[in-house]
């Protein structure tokens, strides 16, 4: 019938007040799609650190430790592996390529990562693409460079700069390896992955600017100039972590077994999959909870909504009594109210998703550049559509209550409401 | 239609609680077609129930009320509904009209809830908007504020717009209550005027409550409800 023609005109006679509940609810509903959005770029942009690579192998440690500080950078090792330990692996017949990861110093906050030309050739990301150079080539000489995208960016830095690493990382006043800068020779096309956060040095220059320190510091009044280094053997001794890909996938979990059996020291290898999977069971629990909170202030949001068409339901007993009298029945009267507050759910809705469209166009190219995170403009993804789903749904329910008490008051009002 | 009573009471008891006294108590109450009835009686006598009971909100304890061939206590709550959207105009105090709608979707609302009205009143005027903008003409409201919303019309055109709607799709029965108590005594009897005039040409029963007693004299009949209601005397005589 025209119930909700009729709904949507009270609706607009009262726009101020039904305005600002309606505001309270596509705020609440724009906060509970971005935690939602966020939770799953975040996710996404985790699976998509690394692809291809079969294994990860270090220290014996916790996967999703290893995972953290091999692929995202996060934290530091407690232990290193041996380059012989290394070798052995990377020697094994079933094994195609290895990459040796060796971390622990920075540059102004960015981790510096110890590889070799390996790591240009296989490492992959998202949906198996190479590294890409949008300026200059692979490091060559033991004190050349290479920058991920956000590093060059945000320190301003080009093909042919100067730079100094520091001992160790995060913070602010580590020892700095002043005496052997560094020269920028390549930058990194943007990933969206840790790479971008990245200072790329090889194997050797990690041994080089650590020759003549000792315990974590330089040794007072011994100092190796950077021309001599190449005079003393530059072969790593330890390296942090290494990414392991295999000829055939089918041998990953022999090859596991064989790498945590290595009678040289405790070695650890890791599907990067099941590390994650790992890793999100973890999360998880703090996800539920943000998930949680923002769908409690859309409740407070909704219950806001039926406090103001409650309070406003007095001042309308006339109007009912009218619409009675016209014949009306109350199951009609129930069925105004209940629109009443079931338009204002769906616009909240709908604004809370425009809402949240225009903040996240407005915030991408910041959020990719500062952070690196990729986040996508799509339309709504299953999972948002269920959480919309669902508030429209527990909006209906709320707005069933003055839609009752309407209902009630209609049949006890009749045509002469009782003021 | 026939030349019988458009509405008849008989032995109607109305109480609102199981234990109070009665509220309504009336042995006998007739009103032919087209019949002009005056209705006065202090507050309290029981007017408002007496017309909840006769616009079939409420239902009663007792006793027949008959309302064209159709006895109104052997219907349901549903079917009392459209019975009134169908054959009862009301006009109330004031505050008659949405204040949200339009003074021409306010007139039209009875058209919308009940399909006998709304054919009548595209037989009669040719469209709705016709026949509302015809009555809206004969009870002297300007056409010019036929779009504007409700809440900006003064008492006076309001209660022509609540007239307007009232007969609109031709209801054998419209029921006055009180409609002219918020006006000054000029356009008491100008509104007045209008209501009788156009009810008389619509055809329809007027039952026209009031406590104001000097406006008796326009109307075919005069009742008294404590007279009418027996429920009133009882109230006074304890």
């Amino acid at each position: 019938m025209h119930w909700l023609a009729l709904a949507a005109k009270s609706a607009w006679n009262r726009r101020l007040t039904l305005g600002l509940t309606l505001a309270a609810v596509a705020l609440s509903v724009a906060l509970l799609l971005g935690i939602e959005r966020v939770r799953r770029d975040a996710r996404e942009s985790f699976a998509n650190s690394v692809s291809g690579t079969d294994l990860v192998v270090g220290a014996r440690t916790s996967p999703v430790q290893l995972m953290l500080y091999a692929v995202f950078r996060i934290g530091e090792a407690t232990n290193n592996i041996r380059w012989d330990a290394f070798r052995a692996v990377a020697g094994d017949p079933a094994v195609a390529w290895a990459i040796p990861l060796s971390l622990g110093d920075s540059h102004r906050g960015f981790p510096v990562l110890g590889t070799t030309s390996a790591y240009f050739e296989h490492f992959r990301y998202g949906d198996r693409r190479a590294l890409e150079f949008c300026a200059g080539a692979p490091f060559r000489g033991v004190f050349d460079a290479v920058l991920g995208a956000e590093v060059a960016h945000r320190l301003g830095y080009h093909l042919g700069d100067r730079i100094i690493l520091s001992h160790g990382i995060g913070g602010i006043g580590l020892p700095e390896h002043a005496d052997k800068p560094f020269t920028v020779v390549g930058i990194l096309a943007p990933t969206g992955t840790p790479v971008d956060r990245t200072v790329h040095v090889s194997l050797e220059a990690i041994t080089a600017i650590h020759l003549d320190w000792q315990g974590g510091a330089p040794v007072p009044g011994f100092s190796i100039p950077p021309e001599y280094v190449r005079k003393f053997d530059l072969s790593p001794k330890e390296i942090t972590a290494a990414l392991i890909g295999l000829k055939s996938r089918a041998a990953v979990f022999r090859m596991q077994r064989r790498i945590d059996d290595y009678a040289g020291e405790p070695l650890l290898a890791v599907l990067p999959g099941v590390a994650l999977d790992q890793l999100w069971e973890v999360v998880g629990t703090v996800e539920r909870a943000l998930l949680a909170v923002s769908a409690m202030v859309v409740v407070v949001g909704l219950a806001g909504l039926v406090a103001v068409i409650l309070a406003g339901l007095n001042e309308r007993r006339r109007e009912l009594a009218i619409l009675r009298s016209v014949g009306a029945r109350p199951g009609g009267i129930f069925l105004l109210l209940t629109i009443d507050g079931l338009i204002v759910t769906v616009l909240g809705c709908v604004l809370g998703v425009l809402l949240l469209a225009a903040l996240t166009a407005a915030a991408r190219p910041f959020a990719q550049s500062h952070y690196g995170l990729a986040i996508h403009l799509q339309l709504l993804s299953l999972a948002e559509l269920r959480l919309l789903a669902a508030v429209v749904l527990v909006g209906l329910l709320a707005s069933l209550v003055p839609g009752y008490r309407a209902y009630r008051l209609s049949l006890a009002d009749g045509l002469t409401p009782r003021l | 239609m026939g030349a019988g009573p458009v509405i008849a009471l008989a032995d109607l008891v109305f109480r609102w609680a199981a234990r109070e006294q009665p509220c309504i108590d009336i042995a006998r109450l007739e009103i032919g077609a087209g019949e002009r009835v005056f209705l006065h009686g202090p507050s309290g006598s029981g007017k408002s129930t007496l017309l909840g009971l006769l616009g079939g909100v409420l239902a009663p304890e007792r006793g027949s009320i008959r309302f064209l061939d159709a006895e109104l206590t052997r219907l349901g709550a549903r079917q009392r509904d459209r019975f009134r959207a169908d054959h009862i105009g009301f006009i109330f105090q004031q505050f008659n009209l949405i204040p949200y709608l339009s003074v021409l979707e306010n007139v039209l609302l009875p058209c919308r809830f009940s399909a006998r009205r709304g054919e009548l009143a595209a037989t009669r005027g040719g469209t709705w908007r016709d026949e509302a903008a015809r009555l809206l003409q004969h009870l002297d409201l300007e056409p010019g504020l036929q779009q504007r919303p409700a809440m900006h019309l003064s008492v006076g055109q309001q209660q022509r717009v609540a007239a307007a709607r009232a007969l609109i799709g031709q209801p054998e029965f419209v029921i006055a209550d009180e409609p002219t108590s918020a006006l000054d005594a000029e356009r008491q009897q100008g509104f007045l005027a209008l209501l009788l005039r156009e009810s008389g040409d619509a055809g329809a029963a007027l039952l026209y409550v009031s406590h104001d007693r000097r406006l008796a004299g326009a109307f075919d009949r005069e009742l008294a409800m404590p007279a009418l209601n027996r429920a009133s005397e009882l109230r006074q005589a304890a």
